[in-house]
């Protein structure tokens, strides 16, 4: 109690780290150097925190570090395939889907989360889904359609 | 921002996790999915040394219906009842409620008592709650109650829960399979500023008794709407529509806040109310 430790498979490597019980999740990935999450509503507003946490979206801002313990944590940072972008973070580029791109890797995990669970949504499911990831740039427009291209087996990289 | 220093319990049994509240009192908070308690922490609206988790407790993880009960345990998250075959079947009001709850991080980690037991009032389950005539089942050093949740949500952030009370599910009773429930809602911001829940049988055009309406998110607490006088009425005249409106602007007292003006919002409420006649009667075999 207080402080323990914690195993993890974060981003498909288990670690076993110790952390306090008040530890954040995302103080705890950007320790790690996992910078790509960000902070920003701090509130589980605006989704920029968006980690996966046993594949389930997660306001890391708002997320105790220890509920990690005995699960998957899936950050921006595990999604390339060395050089290989993800097919999200393929279509967000080929979009043009972010123009300041703070909110990226948040919308691209949360994209992800959905594309794990329904693998061809329409745009209605995609808008609905990443109501709650604010982007102050792109107008949403070109996010959904990102989305909705990462979706289509016919755009994936081989 | 960071959280102050507390310990977390992890609970592995009802009795348990009881005994650490009475053990530390009113340093202690029950956390599940903390959506809502390390963010009052966080704003350092509320501090906690110890928070019990209750997580780890097998038995409140269960959704279970039988022809009358839909119960739901404590640490059932929204997400799970979105989808949830089980609330499907039984409740489909319910899941779609939950698909509009927040955001898919909230309903990922947030769970339906939690929300019950802060009392935030801009929230969506309580009102169809109270219109189903819901009851939370509470355990406690003393024994098992159940209670409405219409008497458990006491005032904003107000529960009627006892210091060593523990929610441990909730009860729906099912309703008949023609009955019809609708639940709409006004929502610009992070939270509804209005929502409205409708539960009535309608037949041959007529409602059968008087429906349960209740207004949610506009008040301190859910409002019942007296609908006495609406049993038996046509519910395509537009005499109904207004009585219904007139009613539950009647039965709120809203406030000024950034989400609009005290009239405004009973406005709105009036409004709302039609819509949720009109989803009533939209659901017309």
């Amino acid at each position: 109690m207080g402080r323990r430790e914690i195993k993890v498979r974060l981003n498909g490597t288990d670690r076993r780290l110790e952390v306090e019980d008040q530890v954040l999740l995302i103080e705890l990935v950007r320790s790690l150097g996992l910078v790509g999450t960000k902070l920003s509503c701090d509130t589980e507003v605006c989704g920029a925190c968006t980690v996966l946490l046993d594949g389930r979206p997660v306001s890391s801002c708002t997320t105790l570090a220890i509920e990690a313990d005995g699960r998957t944590v899936e950050t921006i940072e595990g999604l390339a395939d060395g050089t290989r972008l993800h097919p999200l973070q393929q279509a967000f580029i080929d979009r043009f889907a972010f123009q300041c791109g703070y909110c990226t890797p948040g919308m691209i995990m949360a994209a992800k989360a959905l594309l794990d669970e329904r693998p061809d949504p329409d745009a209605a499911a995609v808008r609905h889904w990443m109501e709650g990831n604010l982007c102050r740039c792109t107008g949403y427009q070109t996010i959904v359609e990102a989305v909705l291209d990462a979706a289509d087996p016919a755009r994936r990289l081989p | 921002m960071v959280l102050r220093r507390f310990d977390v319990h992890r609970a592995t049994s009802v009795a348990e996790a009881v005994a650490l509240r009475q053990r530390y009192g009113e340093d202690a908070a029950v956390y599940a999915g903390g959506t809502e308690l390390l963010l009052a922490m966080k704003l350092g609206v509320a501090r906690w040394p110890h928070l019990i988790d209750i997580k780890p407790i097998g038995p409140l993880r269960h959704v279970a219906a039988t022809k009358d009960l839909l119960r739901i345990g404590a640490t059932v998250t929204h997400w799970e009842l979105e989808r949830d075959p089980v609330v499907a079947k039984a409740l489909p009001a319910l899941a779609r409620l939950e698909a509009g709850v927040a955001n898919i991080r909230v309903r990922a980690a947030g769970t339906l008592a939690g929300n019950l037991a802060f009392a935030e009032p801009h929230a969506d389950p309580p009102a169809l709650l109270v219109a189903l005539g819901a009851r939370v089942v509470l355990e406690s050093a003393a024994g098992s109650r159940a209670l409405p949740v219409s008497e458990l949500i006491t005032g904003m952030y107000q529960t009627a829960l006892g210091p060593d009370e523990l929610i441990v599910a909730i009860e729906i009773p099912l309703p008949a399979r023609d009955v019809r429930i609708a639940y709409v809602k006004f929502q610009v911001l992070e939270r509804p500023s209005v929502g409205v829940a409708a539960v009535a049988t309608v037949r041959d055009g007529r409602f059968v008794g008087a429906p349960s309406v209740v207004v949610g998110a506009v008040d301190e607490v859910p409002r019942a709407v007296p609908t006495a006088e609406l049993a038996g009425a046509d519910v395509r005249d537009p005499r109904t529509a207004e009585a219904l409106a007139q009613a539950a602007r009647a039965a709120v007292d809203p406030s000024d806040d950034l989400a609009g003006s005290a009239d405004y919002k009973r406005h709105v409420v009036g409004v709302f109310a039609q819509r949720a006649l009109g989803s009533l009667m939209a659901g017309a075999a």
